[in-house]
């Protein structure tokens, strides 16, 4: 009996990956809620920050629109981690590993629920963004790129997310690194532009995270137009980060399948 | 009162045992408060020279006093998140079969969940202090936020210990997390009441966080305090969510 296509496994799996997503009001509403929440808060809480010299706009709805993009995508981490972590603790990897399924169709199946997601949050954050008043500055096309940057984000971090939970093969894991990304999320630009950060300590660190230059490369799209600097910045370090986490995830499942 | 007291005490002393015994309990509890307080201080420190911005003591004293009544607050959530467990796992129903005195077991999970925020609370008042917090109030100011620290910390404890014992599952952490959350943020957070726009001010002016946050501040900068308005609000929320914990015990006695 011969296997079915790559493209048609990949298919099976994003078909069940998508079904068990969208059957979870758990896994749609808080990548949805929590990064609009924050955002509304902080722009109504630092619109006066938009007074510091040096603020590079008078309206902190632009500044802190980005910030929701790369909670998205921890969200997407969480939730794609804890899927395949599952389906370790449930036996179901076990069960496929005797079937003649292919490394990358498992993988990518995994992932195309959790990017649906992503994307429909995406554009539910620009839709909200542009009802709050946002503009974009790179125009129609930026809009794109927007969504363009944060979908590869989004990738990454999934990847990020699938790589712990079959590293560790536990959901209570992958909820664990939550915080710790939580954390560099804060620790980056994320509130205020870096050259008006006071401290010199926060300031490195902040320099020194790659968080920093994905929020700035969405940012850049929305408040100064296409700022080829930080575009270059945003996409070369979103798509290293995919490349890695996709080549690490994929290192892991095959372990995960030798062990099985 | 001797039997309510050993009840308590016992729960109390099962509560903390557990979270000091548990890292992944004891850590959480620990280091987020630091971490929102380097974040917030740390990151956001040059939001003190927007025009308008004039707490006099600056800007890491202004937020050390946000993280230490949201630390009391989230002591007391963590705390509904155990007592949610216990019912899960059963061991809470062993409890209601075996204690003389149930009043006494909501008793001994609030007792654990003050002493947790008074534990967390010298942690933060250690590091604002390292990390150059200024204390321009008085012994009795300090002792003042402490006091408000402590009724925030009860309040959350018996808000979280009504859901859970009304719910009686982990999964309703959110619905014991969510509310404090909104709360705590929909007020003046990162700047004064006066500098807050849009509809977070609004929601700002009626949130009972609101003169709890701005008592605190005028605590540690050794400002005048509205100390009827903060307290009275403290007092009241303990007393409304006293009621709603013990009518949430009555309805996990009758569950059975």
């Amino acid at each position: 009996m011969n296997a079915a296509p790559l493209r048609v496994q990949i298919g099976e799996l994003a078909r069940r990956s998508i079904t068990q997503t969208l059957r979870q009001p758990a896994l749609i509403v808080p990548p949805i809620f929590f990064p609009l929440m924050l955002v509304a808060v902080n722009a109504s809480g630092l619109q006066a920050a938009t007074n510091i010299p040096g603020f590079p706009t008078d309206n902190y709805v632009d500044f802190a629109i980005a910030v929701a993009f790369i909670q998205g995508a921890l969200f997407a981490m969480i939730n794609a981690g804890s899927a395949l972590a599952r389906d370790v603790e449930t036996g179901f990897l076990r069960r496929l590993a005797m079937t003649p399924m292919q490394r990358p169709a498992l993988l990518l199946g995994h992932l195309t629920g959790v990017l649906l997601v992503a994307l429909g949050s995406s554009l539910i954050y620009v839709l909200v963004g542009w009802i709050a008043g946002m503009h974009m500055a790179a125009g129609a096309g930026g809009v794109l790129g927007v969504l363009v940057l944060a979908m590869l984000i989004a990738l990454g971090f999934a990847a990020l997310g699938a790589l712990i939970g079959l590293r560790t093969g536990s959901g209570e894991a992958v909820q664990g690194v939550f915080p710790l990304f939580f954390v560099l999320l804060f620790l980056s630009s994320s509130s205020l532009p870096r050259p008006l950060i006071e401290h010199d300590w926060f300031r490195t660190i902040a320099t020194y995270n790659p968080i920093s230059y994905l929020i700035e490369g969405i940012r850049a799209l929305i408040i100064e137009g296409w700022d080829g600097e930080a575009l270059a910045l945003a996409f070369g370090i979103a798509i290293a980060i995919a490349v890695l986490a996709l080549a690490g995830a994929s290192q892991a499942l095959r372990t995960r399948l030798v062990r099985t | 009162m001797r039997r309510f007291a050993d009840v308590a005490g016992a729960i109390a002393w099962r509560t903390l045992k557990k979270y000091a015994t548990t890292p992944s309990l004891l850590l959480p509890s620990l280091v987020f408060p630091l971490f929102f307080f380097v974040a917030f201080a740390g990151g956001l420190s040059s939001v003190s020279r927007v025009p308008g911005f004039d707490f006099p003591s600056g800007y890491t004293s202004f937020q050390f006093v946000f993280v230490f009544l949201q630390s009391s607050a989230f002591g007391g959530v963590f705390t509904g998140f155990g007592i949610a467990a216990d019912f899960e796992n059963g061991f809470s129903r062993r409890l209601l079969l075996s204690a003389p005195n149930r009043l006494a077991i909501l008793g001994g999970y609030v007792l654990a969940a003050l002493i947790r925020a008074v534990i967390t609370g010298v942690v933060l008042f250690v590091v604002g202090l390292i990390g150059g917090m200024r204390i321009d109030g008085g012994v009795l100011d300090v002792l003042g936020l402490i006091a408000l620290a402590c009724g925030v910390s009860l309040a959350a404890a018996l808000f979280a210990a009504g859901v859970a014992m009304r719910l009686r599952t982990i999964q309703a952490g959110p619905a014991m997390q969510m509310p404090v959350f909104l709360l705590l943020f929909i007020a003046p957070v990162y700047v004064p009441l006066d500098l807050l726009t849009g509809w977070v001010k609004t929601v700002a002016r009626v949130n009972p966080v609101t003169p709890l946050l701005g008592a605190g501040r005028d605590f540690i900068s050794g400002g005048t305090a509205d100390l009827a308005l903060a307290f009275g609000v403290a007092i009241g929320l303990v007393v409304v969510f006293a009621l709603w914990a013990v009518r949430g015990l009555r309805s996990a006695e009758a569950a059975g």
